[in-house]
């Protein structure tokens, strides 16, 4: 097993690299610099900001200093505001994002996972065609239609919940971004668990387990739930980027001050270090995230070997 | 032992009572009644065979006695277990009954255990939930039968995953599950069909221990009557749906009353007959084979070819290795060597049989003679050409002189192809120039050739049967006029009938065309059947070459004799008087496979020498073999003393 | 080898005299996807859809770029011939909403046809060649899966520009990771496959091999993996132009639509309902045919 992990890590290296060098060389050759909204700055004043931000070292060696950092965990100071490094600015969000996400998340195994083993069970009966049905709006209506939509309802015509912004987290603000955030993974997740579970249902040795007359509870949840499942922990990982990428405008919208909205922010100021350190910190927690979903797949499954 | 709810059958009641059985699935193309008025009995400790071919009903009638029937299916008629009848019975009662009192063996050991549990964890469930007892007493139990299948160091191997056991010893583990409670009814459903011959020895012997052991009852559903022959007392044949007739053993096989278990008797070929006798087809779907059909059984004399003439085929010291991708980026490659040094030859008009287990090379060998696979090192030549390292575009001229026909029917016919374009492809490849008529007219001679009608050139082979598709295989093979056909396992994946029309097919077309043929198969009766000469392989190489009467009759290698001693024949006296001392173990991993002789592991015979010192080829007798002890067992078997170490543990 | 499938089994050719038409797998195909009414329903949608989307802009008396200074911010009438209503800028939501499935539709089907491209040509060789070419191709494939895309193509946007030009290439680059795994897994299976190893035996050349056996027989789940790209790269586009990153005013595409809308649907939900229902129903009816296709095609039926 640790063999294994240390296999997977070294394969996860080369990817966080070329991620870094990407975001970063990307951001470089881009024409139009950070200071250009004040152009009538005096070229020794802009001189002077540029060696303040290492911006008239060689590109190789400004390279190197940001890896440097980051080993340090300082993702640079942040080019729009100028009190904050992005550091910061990625502790305030983070945790928010974090909370969105994580209950999306949750929300989105919880309901999907029940729902697509429910119409497995009861395949082609009208359980089954209304979790499809579910699914499939789920999929084809994208989330940010949905979250407008929910706003006008809920909050604008019922007046439930509040339209927006995030109350420090109250659980009434959380509801309607969560629900919008999990919708289309509830839909990918119960097809999914519905699809694999009607084929592992059909398998032999759940055949054999009938045969040897256990109750079909037992079929279920001993015999078939976890193979049923190793496709669900396989789409963990695009599924936890799907989720940080829905998280972007479901902030945007709701006006949840996480990192999405910083990066969209930073995105349209031209904040370089922001912008790249959200996108150095997203890809580095997928990349973990992927890591963490092998060795949890590798241990479910015998039949990796290690 | 629980036997609480049981009460004693009264003589002469029988255990299992099945009258006028109807199964009828619901699909879209309508109904199918796929069992229709079965009635059969079983008394307590009696082995019935139930034999038909795929789509007979056989293994549906039993499914839907224990409610395992797919759901678009029904059952109706009546089935009485020790005077309770099943059908209809409510879930949660049926299943007290199921895996308690009636246990089931399913064909497929490799899908039918689940492998993300252990094997303590599937077969303890089975006792927790019909006797009520702990994790502890359960394992005690488990492996105490674990132990009673033979599964050597079962308190170890009890929390392996099915994975880590070879086919064979998961067949055990199923029959051990099924055997946890001590049913009186042993289900088993084509149990060795997907197992190696000398592993299918092994576990119809150990039914027969655990029949005398445990007084089970079984109900042995197979294709195969050499298989009934040796274990039922008796069988039941059906076709169709229907029984076509059931009796003691020895009257279905010495004086068969119907029709189709006579022709199904005459379409297996039989390994212990010298002769070689036309197989009946029992589904003559053409009007040659119709006609043919009177011939079967007659004794065929073969024209012997010519071995004074030159080879057609020569193949010199061959060898096949292929480098195995490590799993993981610090795994190290491996060598498998699936040929490892194999010469052979084969002369015009000649069939070469070669026979041997999975994973024996015999597949790699027909794909290196092709040049579909690079030959490490070695030489093949054909028609006195060295073709071993020619490129691509030399090799084309070559290609036409050698065709080959595959295992799966319908898997070596292009889908999107018509039949007509299939078989007229080697005639673009070759002939660019040839007018299409001239391709249509000879296209539609060959379809008429093998039987099928020029009406199907426009057809797409899944509009066809396997037989069918088979067929046009051949055509395919033959509208070139090429002087060597490799016939890849090309009747395994078909029923006895199709098989036997195939055999004939291909020996009637030899005969014709002065064809030589190089047969692979795993079934040795098959082989022994069309070829004239027989290479029998083990991991990668030639154990012995010899003619089809003396490798029945003096088989030289200890591995040749197993495999005969192996394969069961559709003859109860026989299979019930000859020695039973099936090969131990399993076939080792072509990867690491033993040091001198591969053999020597499995061998009863093996001496110290084997280990060290890898046998070469030698002549003996009349047949060529690989054995440092092969005098000496020979002769002991000559001499009457079975030279076998006490094998069956 | 000798297992029992019922109501499988494979009705054997009656013998006739003259030469039948054979059924192609295409038409069994067309079969299975006739009975399928939610598939079929649904590329009539589609159809009509594009018609309408090409056609209906000349219909209508304005243009999508026109203020109409009367109608600022008014609900769907007949009688202003605002069937949809205006925006804000008193522009026509009708010809806004068309001329934006326009621009939807074209980078749905561009994109996939960029990333169709790519994906089949760099699969089929991975898959083709095999052995350590196709291990470094994949791995290469791999690494570029773990990337964060999407906030790459962002930063594509920001720094370069909103480009029309540029969201077809960014997004066709993301998806043709998908297709170029799909494509190499059916080329590596169709390589192994008894009746491309017949044609090899037969020395059918490889250009042959890959125009008679392997292409036909990958064109199935190409056209159902199409069918399933388009909506994908629909909704990237749309998140895009959600976020303000897509196309420029006064051009218009559904999400740039639906971005308005959301900032105005207080007072006019018109403008988010409109272009909402037609993404939706876009994407829904692709989703249908792609899943009608899917089972229609699948080859494991057969």
């Amino acid at each position: 097993m640790l063999r294994y992990s240390f296999s997977r890590l070294m394969g996860a290296i080369p990817t966080l690299f070329i991620l870094i060098a990407l975001a970063f060389f990307m951001i470089r050759v881009a024409p139009g610099g950070p200071f250009d909204s004040e152009r009538s700055l005096p070229a020794e004043i802009e001189a002077n900001l540029r060696a303040a931000y290492n911006l008239d070292l060689p590109l190789y060696e400004q390279f190197f200093r940001y890896i440097g950092g980051l080993m340090r965990g300082d993702f640079g100071p942040s080019f729009q505001y100028k009190d904050y490094t992005v550091t910061e600015l990625i502790g305030t969000g983070f945790p928010v994002s974090l909370r969105l996400g994580g209950s999306a998340m949750l929300l989105a195994l919880l309901i999907g996972i029940s729902a697509g083993t429910l119409a497995a069970l009861r395949q082609n009966s009208r359980t089954d065609y209304s979790v499809m049905a579910v699914s499939m709006t789920g999929i084809s209506i994208p989330n940010f239609v949905m979250a407008p939509l929910m706003i006008l309802l809920f909050a604008v015509y019922l007046g439930w919940l509040p339209a927006g912004g995030w109350g420090g987290g109250a659980w009434n603000h959380m509801i309607l971004p969560v629900i919008a955030l999990a919708l289309p993974q509830i839909a990918y997740i119960s097809r999914l668990t519905r699809g694999s579970m009607i084929e592992v249902l059909r398998s032999n040795f759940v055949r054999t387990a009938r045969a040897q007359g256990l109750p079909e509870r037992t079929v279920i949840l001993r015999y078939a739930l976890k193979p049923a499942l190793l496709p669900v922990v396989s789409y963990l990982g695009p599924a936890t980027a799907a989720v940080i990428t829905g998280s972007v405008v479901i902030e945007q919208i709701f006006g949840v001050p996480g990192l999405g909205r910083y990066f969209v922010q930073g995105a349209l100021n031209r904040d370089y270090t922001l912008v790249m350190g959200v996108v150095v910190f997203y890809g580095v927690l997928i990349i973990v995230f992927n890591f963490l979903v092998d060795i949890l797949y590798a241990w479910l499954d015998p039949k990796v070997k290690y | 032992m629980s036997r609480d709810e049981t009460k004693a059958l009264a003589p002469g009641e029988a255990l299992l009572k099945v009258t006028d059985l109807n199964v009828r699935f619901r699909t879209a193309d309508g109904e199918v009644h796929a069992v229709r008025d079965l009635s059969l009995q079983l008394a307590a400790g009696e082995t019935l065979g139930i034999v038909g071919e795929s789509g007979s009903g056989k293994s549906q009638s039993m499914m839907s006695m224990i409610g395992l029937l797919a759901d678009n299916g029904a059952a109706s008629g009546s089935a009485s277990y020790r005077g309770e009848e099943l059908l209809g019975m409510p879930a949660g009662k049926l299943r007290r009954i199921r895996g308690r009192r009636i246990g089931m063996i399913f064909q497929d050991p490799m899908t039918s255990l689940n492998p993300y549990m252990t094997v303590f964890d599937q077969m303890s469930q089975v006792l927790i939930h019909h006797e009520k007892l702990g994790r502890r007493e359960a394992r005690t139990r488990c492996v105490e039968m674990l132990e009673a299948v033979r599964i050597p160091e079962p308190k170890r191997r009890i929390d392996m995953y099915p994975h880590e056991f070879s086919g064979g010893m998961r067949q055990r583990v199923m029959i051990a599950s099924a055997l946890l409670c001590r049913p009186d009814l042993l289900i088993a459903d084509e149990p060795t069909t997907a197992l190696d011959v000398t592993v299918q020895a092994q576990i119809l012997e150990l039914m027969k221990d655990i029949r005398r052991e445990f007084g089970t009852a079984i109900i042995l559903i197979t294709h195969d009557l050499g298989v009934v022959a040796g274990l039922c007392e008796r069988v039941l044949v059906m076709n169709g749906g229907r029984e076509m007739e059931s009796g003691p053993v020895d009257d279905i096989f010495y004086r068969p009353q119907n029709a189709y278990t006579r022709a199904l008797l005459a379409a297996v070929p039989r390994l212990d007959e010298a002769e070689i006798r036309r197989l009946a087809s029992v589904a003559a779907d053409d009007a040659a084979e119709k006609a043919s059909a009177e011939a079967a059984g007659e004794v065929i004399t073969r024209h012997e070819p010519k071995l004074d003439a030159a080879p057609l085929l020569e193949v010199d010291d061959l060898r096949v290795h292929f480098r195995i991708a490590p799993a993981t980026v610090f795994g190290r490659s491996q060598l498998l060597k699936a040929v490892d040094g194999v010469q052979l030859s084969l002369h015009p008009g000649e069939t070469l049989g070669v026979v041997g287990e999975s994973g024996c090379g015999k597949s790699t060998l027909a794909r290196a003679v092709l040049r579909l696979v690079p030959a490490t090192t070695g030489r093949i030549s054909l028609l006195g050409d060295d073709i071993t390292a020619k490129d691509k575009k030399a090799m084309r001229a070559h290609r036409r002189d050698m065709q080959v026909i595959f295992q799966d029917p319908l898997a070596s016919l292009n889908p999107r192809m018509t039949v007509g374009d299939i078989v007229a492809e080697p005639l673009w490849t070759h002939s660019p120039g040839m007018p299409r008529a001239e391709v249509r007219k000879k296209v539609a001679a060959m379809l008429e050739r093998v039987g099928l009608g020029p009406q199907f050139i426009n057809r797409y082979p899944h509009e066809f049967s396997g037989g069918q598709c088979q067929r046009i295989g051949i055509a395919r093979a033959l509208v070139l006029e090429p002087e060597l056909i490799i016939c890849d396992e090309p009747v395994s994946a078909l029923d006895v009938s199709i098989q036997a029309q195939i055999v004939n097919l291909l020996m009637d077309i030899q005969a014709e065309m002065n064809l030589s043929l190089v047969f692979i198969a795993h079934d040795l009766a098959v082989v022994r059947h069309i070829s004239h000469r027989i290479l029998v392989m083990y991991l990668g190489r030639v154990v012995e070459i010899s003619d089809r009467v003396n490798l029945y009759e003096r088989p030289m290698h200890p591995y040749t004799q197993a495999l005969i001693r192996a394969v069961p024949i559709p003859d109860p006296h026989k299979e019930r008087n000859k020695p039973h001392a099936p090969l131990q173990g399993d076939l080792p991993s072509p990867v690491d496979p033993p040091s001198g002789c591969t053999f020597r592991t499995r061998c009863p015979h093996a001496v110290e020498r084997c280990a060290s010192e890898t046998p070469a080829l030698r002549i003996l007798g009349d047949s060529l073999v690989a054995c440092h002890e092969a005098e000496r067992v020979r002769a002991a078997i000559d001499r009457g003393v079975s030279p076998t170490r006490t094998a069956g543990a | 080898m000798a297992r029992e499938m019922p109501g499988h089994a494979v009705p054997s050719v009656e013998p006739g005299a003259t030469p039948v038409k054979g059924r192609s797998l295409w038409v069994d195909a067309w079969n299975v996807l006739r009975r399928n009414r939610a598939a079929m329903a649904s590329v009539c949608i589609i159809l009509t859809m594009s018609v309408l989307v090409i056609v209906g802009p000349w219909l209508s008396p304005y243009d999508y770029a026109q203020t109409d200074w009367d109608n600022i911010s008014i609900a769907p009438e007949w009688e202003s011939r605002h069937v949809f209503g205006t925006d804000a800028l008193g522009r026509d939501l009708f010809v806004r909403t068309l001329h934006g499935g326009r621009i939807s539709l074209m980078i749905g089907i561009v994109a996939t046809l960029v990333s169709l491209l790519i994906g089949i040509s760099y699969g089929a060789t991975a898959g083709y060649l095999g052995g350590r070419i196709d291990h470094l191709m994949m791995r290469i494939v791999d690494i570029l899966y773990a990337m964060p895309f999407m906030f790459f193509v962002i930063l594509l946007m920001v720094f370069f520009g909103r480009n029309i030009i540029l969201i077809f290439v960014a997004i066709g680059a993301i998806n043709w990771l998908d297709m170029a795994r799909i494509v190499r897994g059916q080329t590596l299976s169709l390589k192994s496959k008894e009746f491309v190893e017949a044609a090899e035996a037969q020395g059918v050349s490889t250009f042959n091999i890959i125009r008679r056996h392997i292409v036909p027989n990958l064109l199935g789940v190409v056209v159902v993996y199409v069918t399933l790209t388009i909506p994908q790269v629909i909704l990237v586009e749309s998140f895009l132009s959600f976020l303000g990153l897509g196309v420029q005013e006064p051009m218009t595409s559904w999400g740039a639509l639906v971005n308005e809308g959301a900032q105005e649907m207080e007072t006019a939900p018109w403008m988010l309902v409109f272009p909402a229902v037609f993404l939706a129903m876009t994407l829904f009816c692709f989703n249908f045919v792609g899943d009608g296709l899917r089972d229609a095609l699948d080859p494991k039926d057969r």
